[in-house]
């Protein structure tokens, strides 16, 4: 069923081919592959950093070898914790849970499954590619800097991100942050444009949009959310700088007094920045999950060998949910200061917005009923992703009403809230969607048997995490604490800590599992047929992995839509898309 | 060209297809799914269940006016939350387990059912929007309301990684204040202008009592004026069920009413630097003349 | 398909260097040298001594309130250490050569200088380095601590030291009178830190008497400091082999407004 297409003007280089690439692949392994590096960073430093919330008072010597600054004495100091706190949201938030997903799987597989030759702008894609890992190194450097990375968290409130006497790392290491962020806007800008606009003019004969997969589907409601909001964030990042460097006091209202020393300037709102991080911030949590959310209702499908239930359902929810997540910013500062009123409209809307998701919980379930499960990796992983997407999505519920959140604003509560919903189950898409894609993006498939180990392994793993999390909130435990011991209150709690550091290590020691079953695969998987799956999507219908230019000379005609398994009166049980 | 359904295959040596064989069975990896699912989802609301009987491990003891209300609201939300989770993950387990691919058979083709759609998404909609409305009565109560006229005025004051508590003495007026004046080296009781720049020339601030304890009495209103000296803090006591943050630049008021005496912690749960984690204070809740006494004991002399 | 395997290798060792890149080496403050040659003594040098005596009153002791912090708490009722007086006579003033001194290098003694943290205070909580040398920060504290200085010319650090951490070990580069060191976590904790090029300057003992020994002879301008009462100077002169007195004193009125009043400029140009 393949075809041996001619491959025109197929750069022959290696670094015209695999380094400067503009083919919409290439550049989608190469977020792939940024993502794996960052999730990997990302994850050794939740390590460390429960290591310090298990046993504070413990002395690492081996440590203080590998970061001297980090472990003075053997003992992690609060600021390295909390630098560790910050690079590990920025890391997994920015360049994992927004790559992988959007620009990592979106690149590769948006244009082949729409039927288009490649994105609108190849060269522009490139350049997105090349700013993100810019973004990323800049990021990174912070880490090496005098002072160290920003202590400031992941949102990055003034005063404590505009001065930059409030501690160590506020100084370099805080413009650097920025710095990376703005960048990473950029980029993300970028990529947005090139998604709207392929997906809007670059579909082949056919490809209504009504017949596009849900992937594309989500892929394109994430574009036109990152146009919107990455912008509002990169007008904040740059206000900051100019308040940090400049002189101007867009956060700074005056009057302020640090470690004795006034600092001048006034006129400015630290309120304004919250406003501006959550109108970007929470939308940035539906960019994450979205093309998650895609990719499950996809894999679900394929394996159940049965369409998806409400297929213009599921797009609807999709686009509600994107729009809802524009008119809910406020429900992250009930506590912030905020007009108690107004917070009174965003506890409402975000309770609301709760409605999209369960139809798109029902629709999974509805898409099972009645199937008949092949329970490969990546479907089991897609199931994993709606029992986590359930799991971290009804304590939403909680945190969504006003008088609730004051007691579990800024509490281990909302930790593990988000850890599970826009953490876990986001990374769950990625493992789904890595499983599934697998075979067509590297021609080999990845092993079976270790691939459900590693899914039972983090499935388990990552409740045993993130539930205990909950509990320590009830309890009242805020959050970025780099030492909870010096409270009464808590005390109760620390063998709450130790077994969720024990659960964290055994969970990122799974992860070997799946980063042997990869690279092994990479080289020594079973060659893969064109179409392993039994799907019925355009990726399945080029040759194994595709071509430079996907389709070569034969432009596809779709004549379906993208789930009809189990046709009845069909001759097999999935009919293609291109099938007559 | 096309792999046998179900991608079954192993390709790894014998041995170790022997240890994991049986994950890779249809039938049994339904049932294990099944049973994985409902595990976990069990195994979390016994998790839950059994935090309660755990002292230290559930919501810290209540004693303010407002807590009842909020403790109820809730109660309720997590009853149903936990309902929720529960029924969804049992019907994800169900699913898994009844429909579970045999042989050549096919699934039954169905593309959605508009009508248990829109049931769906209305029975939520009333549950989660019903959810939204009930909870905003404790918020009205805290928050859209003033404190009464007699309420005991204290001036809340943050700054990296400390508390100070200021009382406006016999004459009810607090003392103006300015940042130029700051010393933060003299913390000793009645230092003018001392760490928060009680203006010495200003007569209102004379008899103004300045404390790292926040003293109260019990059953009387408490209207506190949140303030922040360099970034945002967050005062937080667990046991008044209250949190709000001390923004720089603003005066936030907050109010409630402490009912029983003793003696809670107040911490810092908006991130404020190195030592966040260590910016503790004390809440004492007294019998009203125990309060009074405490007042005018540390009364700057005259 | 062997590329793109390579591509993987790539992004693999690209995040085996980096992690490797980890353990950055720690940076040294190394002294600005002047111009000239390094100063040695001849043994014609002379010495300055003096009393520093105080008039008027002298404020009365104020009891620190530490509740915030329980360590600090339980040590009982300590007392604000930022004016010592004793029969007329004023403890903790820095004095030193501010100029005079011929142009020459000076050795930067290997000895190094204790500021320990000790009943939640700075011990001392005056006292002088050279550019240079070692100065050790030790925490004999059952609290953490952080120690942040704010100069204006060296580098501006800030630094946490848990209860029980084995010692911090820092040098400045410039030369700075005086420099507050502070610690967030005990607002009252304050310290200041005189570095110098040179190695002539001396803090007044509880009877107010100082020295400053082996001087070259020479005209010099002294400089004494009070973190209360200000700055005052002197013309000496230093004859070869010979003690040159010079007496300061300070009044009680004269203090000025309290308060470490410093505003940071709006932006530095370069």
């Amino acid at each position: 069923m393949t075809e041996q297409v001619h491959i025109a003007h197929a750069p022959t280089s290696f670094i015209r081919k695999y380094i400067f690439s503009t083919d919409h692949k290439v550049i989608g392994l190469q977020y792939f592959f940024l993502a794996l590096v960052a999730a990997l960073t990302g994850m050794v430093m939740s390590l460390l950093i429960r290591l310090r919330l298990a046993w504070p008072t413990e002395q690492w010597p081996l440590l203080e070898q590998i970061f001297p600054e980090g472990f003075k004495g053997g003992l992690m100091q609060p600021e390295f914790y909390l630098a560790l706190v910050t690079m590990h949201g920025t890391m997994m938030v920015f360049m994992v849970l927004t790559t992988a997903p959007q620009s990592g799987f979106g690149n590769y597989f948006l244009p082949i499954q729409i039927g288009a030759r490649d994105m609108a702008f190849p060269v522009l894609n490139a350049l997105s590619f090349w700013i993100t890992l810019l973004s990323f190194l800049v990021l990174t450097a912070s880490l090496f800097v005098a002072g160290g990375s920003s202590l400031g968290g992941w949102t990055f409130y003034p005063t404590l991100s505009a001065i930059p006497s409030t501690g160590p790392g506020q100084g370099l290491g805080a413009d650097l942050w920025i710095i990376s962020i703005a960048l990473f806007c950029i980029a993300s800008l970028l990529g947005a444009l090139n998604f709207l606009t392929t997906t809007l003019n670059m579909r082949a004969q056919g490809m209504s949009l009504m017949r596009m997969p849900l992937t594309c589907w989500g892929w394109f409601t994430t574009a036109m959310i990152a146009l919107l909001a990455f912008p509002v964030l990169l007008a904040g990042g740059i206000l900051l700088l100019l308040d940090r460097n400049l002189g101007t006091s867009f956060f700074n209202p005056g009057g302020l007094s640090v470690s004795g020393t006034l600092i001048p300037g006034g006129g400015g709102s630290p309120l304004l920045w919250q406003h501006l991080f959550w109108f970007f911030g929470h939308p940035e949590v539906y960019i994450a999950i979205l093309p998650g959310m895609g990719a499950t209702s996809h894999i679900l499908s394929n394996f159940a060998r049965k369409p998806v239930f409400g297929y213009r359902a599921m797009v609807v929810a999709m686009f509600a949910i994107g729009l809802l997540g524009f008119f809910v910013w406020g429900h992250h500062m009930f506590i912030s200061g905020m007009n108690p009123r107004v917070a009174i409209a965003f506890s409402v809307l975000t309770l609301v917005i709760g409605v999209p998701s369960a139809i798109k919980t029902f629709n999974w379930l509805g898409t099972l009923w009645g199937a008949r499960i092949r329970f490969t990796s990546p479907m089991l992983f897609a199931i994993g992703f709606v029992s986590l997407f359930v799991a971290g999505g009804v304590t939403g519920l909680v945190l969504g009403q006003t008088a609730l959140d004051v007691v579990f604003h800024d509490t281990h509560f909302v930790t593990g809230h988000f850890h599970l919903i826009m953490g876990v189950a986001a990374i769950f898409g990625i493992f789904a969607a890595t499983y599934y894609w697998f075979p067509k993006m590297f021609g080999r498939m990845m092993n079976e048997p270790l691939g459900k180990l590693h899914f039972w392994l983090t499935f388990i793993g990552v409740y045993a995490i993130f539930v205990p999390f909950h509990i320590l909130g009830i309890a009242g435990h805020p959050r970025r604490y780099a030492d909870s011991t010096g409270y009464e209150f808590l005390r109760a709690l620390d063998p709450l800590h130790v077994f969720i550091t024990v659960a964290a290590f055994a969970t990122a020691a799974a992860q070997i599992v799946f980063l042997f079953n990869f690279f092994w695969s990479l080289w020594k998987g079973k060659q893969a047929s064109d179409n392993p799956w039994e799907a019925t999507t355009l990726e399945w219908t080029i040759a194994t992995p595709p071509p430079h230019d996907n389709f070569g000379a034969h432009e596809p005609i779709v004549q379906h839509g993208p789930y009809e398994y189990a046709v009845p009166g069909a001759a097999k049980d999935y009919t293609m898309q291109t099938e007559p | 060209m096309l792999t046998k359904r179900g991608q079954t295959g192993s390709d790894i040596s014998f041995a170790s297809s022997l240890l994991i064989l049986p994950l890779a069975c249809g039938w049994f990896m339904g049932r294990l799914l099944a049973f994985g699912i409902w595990l976990v989802a069990l195994g979390t609301l016994a998790f839950f269940a059994v935090s309660q009987t755990r002292s230290g491990w559930w919501f810290p003891e209540a004693i303010s006016t407002h807590s009842g209300a909020l403790d109820g609201q809730m109660k309720l939300t997590l009853t149903i939350v936990g309902i929720a989770f529960l029924l969804a993950q049992l019907a994800l387990g169900y699913v898994v387990w009844r429909f579970r691919a045999r042989g050549a058979e096919r699934a039954h083709y169905s593309e959605g059912n508009t009508k248990v759609e829109i049931i769906c998404a209305a029975v939520t909609a009333v549950v989660f929007i019903g959810l939204a409305i009930t909870g905003q009565r404790v918020w009205i109560g805290l928050h859209l309301n003033q404190a009464p006229a007699e309420a005991v005025q204290v001036e809340v004051n943050a700054q990296q990684f400390l508390w100070y508590f200021r009382y406006p003495g016999a004459d009810g007026r607090f003392g103006s204040t300015s940042p130029k004046l700051y010393n933060e080296a003299d913390t000793s009781s009645g230092a003018r202008p001392g760490p928060l720049g009680i203006d010495a020339k200003d007569p209102a601030g004379k008899d103004d009592v300045v404390s790292q304890l926040l003293v109260i009495p019990a059953g009387r209103p408490i209207n506190l004026t949140l303030r922040a000296k360099d970034v945002t803090h967050d005062f937080y006591v667990p046991a008044l069920r209250l949190k709000q943050d001390a923004v720089p630049g603003l005066k936030i008021n907050l109010h409630f009413t402490a009912n029983k005496e003793g003696r809670y912690e107040i911490a810092c749960a908006e991130l404020c630097g190195q030592l966040h984690h260590q910016m503790r204070a004390y809440l004492e809740v007294k019998a009203p003349a125990d309060y009074e006494k405490w007042l005018q004991d540390r009364a700057p002399k005259q | 398909m062997f590329s793109v395997r390579m591509l993987a290798l790539i992004f693999l060792t690209a995040a085996l260097a980096l992690s490797l890149s980890c353990g950055g080496k720690k940076e040294e403050a190394t002294p600005s040298s002047n111009a000239g040659p390094v100063w040695k003594p001849t043994g014609d040098e002379g010495n300055i001594t003096g009393v520093i005596s105080f008039t008027g009153t002298a404020p009365a002791p104020r009891k620190m309130e530490m509740e915030n912090d329980a360590a600090c708490a339980k040590l009982g009722d300590q007392f604000l250490d930022d004016v010592l007086v004793k029969d007329g006579k004023l403890q903790n003033v820095f004095v030193y050569v501010k100029s005079g001194l011929p142009q020459a290098n000076f050795e930067t003694p290997s000895t190094e200088v204790t500021l320990d943290q000790k009943g939640c205070k700075y011990v001392p909580r005056i006292l002088g380095v050279q550019t240079g040398q070692a100065l050790k920060i030790t925490n004999s504290d059952d609290t953490n601590h952080n120690i942040h200085p704010t100069p204006k010319l060296n580098r501006e650090w800030n630094e946490s030291q848990l209860k029980g951490q084995g010692p911090i070990v820092k040098k400045f580069a410039k030369q700075e009178t005086l420099i507050p060191v502070k610690c967030n976590m005990h607002s009252w904790m304050l310290a200041y830190v005189g570095v110098l090029s040179h190695p002539f300057y001396a803090l007044s003992a509880a009877d107010g008497a100082f020295s400053i020994k082996g001087l070259p002879p020479g005209e010099y301008e002294l400089e004494a400091w009070h973190e209360k009462y200000g700055a005052k100077t002197l013309k000496v002169k230093v004859d070869a082999k010979a003690d040159a007195k010079a007496d300061f004193s300070y009044d009680g009125a004269s203090a000025y407004v309290p308060g470490s009043l410093k505003v940071q400029p709006a932006l530095v140009l370069p």
